[in-house]
């Protein structure tokens, strides 16, 4: 059956901690320098780590567009998908992970650390994050289910807004 | 799929626009990016060609106030017109929580039009989105060209309507943007829905935030 449209999902502020504790174990144990959390449709849900000198919306967008790109080559080489890129610099690096076909974590990092390790803390911390965001989506209304949001109620402000 | 995170307070929405090639889309998120103040947009990104054609996508994100306390940001995207670029053109309606469709006016680009509307159905069902359901709407624009067709013909090529099968919603529905208009009415005994539409010169900037805000408004609502 056709879905209205993708359905709308939140992030609370004990799933956000929860998610920053998983990417500054991350960055503790791999020595990377920072990493994002994108989710598929190219919105930036949390970064941890040094602070980023470039736009991380733009980024994000990128990065999202980056995999579903990669997603469909996979598919016309018979492949499902690719589960993580990296994209080798002179300087900087960078390691893209899927976490639950859900989102996509993002690990900078230099030569004070190898993609091999960076690699293999990844593979932890996605597995760890992938339970927080199945539990997530759990919680969100099935598609088509009664989607009492969270502007419930607001239809004059939302008009006040942009116009009746 | 709007994404509401608490932590920040934000609510964040995807908007597509989609069209046939050189229809104006990206004309309408430079417009956007000209005149909202640096503090309520983003960077603007372009994949385009070195002839500054649409390759992969523009973006542009803005921010349009606040509502119950929460930031509403928009995520603007435009996908490449051109036919060749389908594969590109689907990856970007993934998520999407609503869509505008840019027409191009011109008589002469009657068929690109109705080609690219054709895709954009093929696109969203082949994600399982149903349009007729979404937030959607379509901008005609270009309408100072002598050439541009009358609005009525435009109409009944790219917004015939379908049928509304409810009958909670068998009632006229009176069109906001177009007053004696309406976006559901009996047509030969049955019960037609068509997407609002509106006028545009995106160039110079005519009826661009008039879209954006409707288009907004429509996705808000889905959240109330």
């Amino acid at each position: 059956m056709a879905e209205i449209a993708a359905s709308s999902w939140s992030l609370d502020e004990n799933d956000y901690r929860r998610i920053l504790e998983h990417m500054n174990a991350l960055l503790q144990e791999s020595s990377a320098r920072c990493a994002l959390l994108v989710d598929r449709a190219g919105q930036l849900l949390a970064n941890a780590g040094e602070q980023i000198s470039f736009d991380p919306t733009a980024f994000a967008s990128l990065t999202a567009a980056d995999f579903s790109a990669n997603d469909q080559l996979a598919k016309m080489i018979g492949e499902p998908e690719f589960a993580s890129l990296f994209h080798q610099g002179e300087k900087e690096s960078m390691y893209l992970a899927d976490v639950a076909r859900r989102v996509i974590l993002v690990v900078l990092f230099d030569q004070r650390t190898t993609v091999g390790m960076v690699r293999l803390k990844v593979k932890q911390t996605v597995i760890e994050l992938a339970k927080v965001f199945d539990e997530m989506f759990k919680r969100a209304p099935a598609p088509g289910a009664d989607r009492k949001g969270v502007l419930e109620g607001a239809e004059d402000e939302i008009d006040k807004l942009f116009g009746a | 799929m709007s994404m509401i995170n608490y932590a920040s307070r934000e609510i964040n929405c995807k908007l597509v626009y989609y069209g046939p090639g050189l229809g104006g889309k990206t004309t309408n998120l430079e417009h956007v990016y000209q005149k909202v103040s640096p503090d309520a947009r983003g960077k603007m990104v372009s994949l385009a060609t070195e002839t500054e054609r649409t390759l992969f996508f523009d973006f542009l994100p803005v921010d349009l106030g606040t509502i119950r306390g929460f930031k509403t940001r928009f995520h603007l995207y435009t996908v490449p017109g051109q036919v060749y670029y389908n594969a590109s053109r689907k990856l970007i309606l993934k998520g999407v929580d609503g869509v505008v469709f840019v027409a191009d006016s011109q008589i002469e680009r009657m068929e690109a039009n109705i080609e690219s509307m054709q895709n954009l159905y093929d696109n969203m069902a082949q994600y399982g989105y149903d349009l007729t359901k979404i937030p959607f709407l379509i901008q005609y624009n270009k309408r100072d060209l002598p050439n541009a067709a009358p609005i009525k013909d435009l109409q009944a090529a790219l917004n015939p309507g379908w049928p509304v099968e409810d009958p909670a919603k068998q009632k006229e529905l009176p069109d906001p943007y177009h007053a004696g208009e309406r976006l559901i009415q009996l047509v030969d005994d049955q019960w037609v829905e068509r997407v609002p539409y509106l006028e545009s010169v995106a160039i110079t900037g005519e009826g661009v935030f008039d879209t954006l805000k409707a288009v907004a408004k429509l996705v808000l609502k889905t959240l109330s």
